[in-house]
């Protein structure tokens, strides 16, 4: 019962992951992209965690750590880059 | 009984990242996708990190890492979602059809008033 509620979250998520690759493929803009990008790292961080319930292990857990960390900051500075060519800005503005 | 806790906790934060997902494909612009993504994946993954962690402390172990990233995901995603969308509003991407009302755009000084125009579709 247990294993199949782990194997039913595993396939819906792997659902999920296609549906952002797919909108990171197709988007009309950048920033679609960039949207579609960070939504595939949060989700990849639920498919680990998923998957370290079915291990029974708890080695993965910097993985997912470390994945939500580089989510953010990959991100926020390909948001700034796009923003204005820089990704640290010295303007005020 | 804790694996009924577990399974409850699964289910709901993988249905939550699927409505999320489904969003991202199916709303209009960048900004409503940006909402649909931002809230229920954010809720989805948090809810299955807790999942994992209430299942290792079943098993005796206290995994720290998990509860900060549990933390870090619930403070960042919407940090990270504000300024994708304030990056994209200021390189002037359109806004959907219906939009009613643009109150970021009243906000700009007149001379730094970003310019739309529907051939900026994908070079900034």
């Amino acid at each position: 019962m247990f294993e199949t509620v782990l194997l039913i979250g595993l396939v819906i998520f792997s659902f999920s992951l296609l549906l952002c690759v797919w909108r990171a493929l197709k988007g009309p803009t950048l920033w679609d992209r960039v949207v579609a990008l960070d939504s595939f790292g949060l989700n990849l961080i639920g498919f680990i965690g998923i998957l370290m319930i079915r291990q029974s292990t708890s080695a993965y857990a910097e993985v997912v750590l470390v994945l939500g960390i580089l989510a953010f900051v990959g991100s926020v500075s390909l948001a700034k880059f796009l923003e204005r060519g820089v990704v640290i800005d010295r303007d005020s503005h | 009984m804790i694996e009924i806790l577990i399974s409850l906790f699964v289910l709901s934060g993988s249905l939550l990242s699927l409505i999320g997902s489904i969003g991202i494909i199916r709303l209009p612009d960048v900004y409503t996708r940006m909402h649909a993504a931002t809230k229920s994946a954010t809720l989805g993954v948090v809810l299955l990190i807790l999942g994992t962690f209430t299942y290792f402390l079943a098993e005796g172990i206290f995994s720290l890492q998990l509860l900060i990233t549990i933390v870090f995901v619930f403070l960042t995603a919407p940090v990270a979602a504000m300024i994708i969308s304030r990056s994209a509003h200021r390189n002037g991407v359109e806004l959907w059809s219906h939009t009613k009302h643009d109150e970021l755009m009243e906000s700009y000084p007149k001379h730094l008033e970003p310019e739309r125009n529907t051939e900026k579709s994908d070079n900034p």
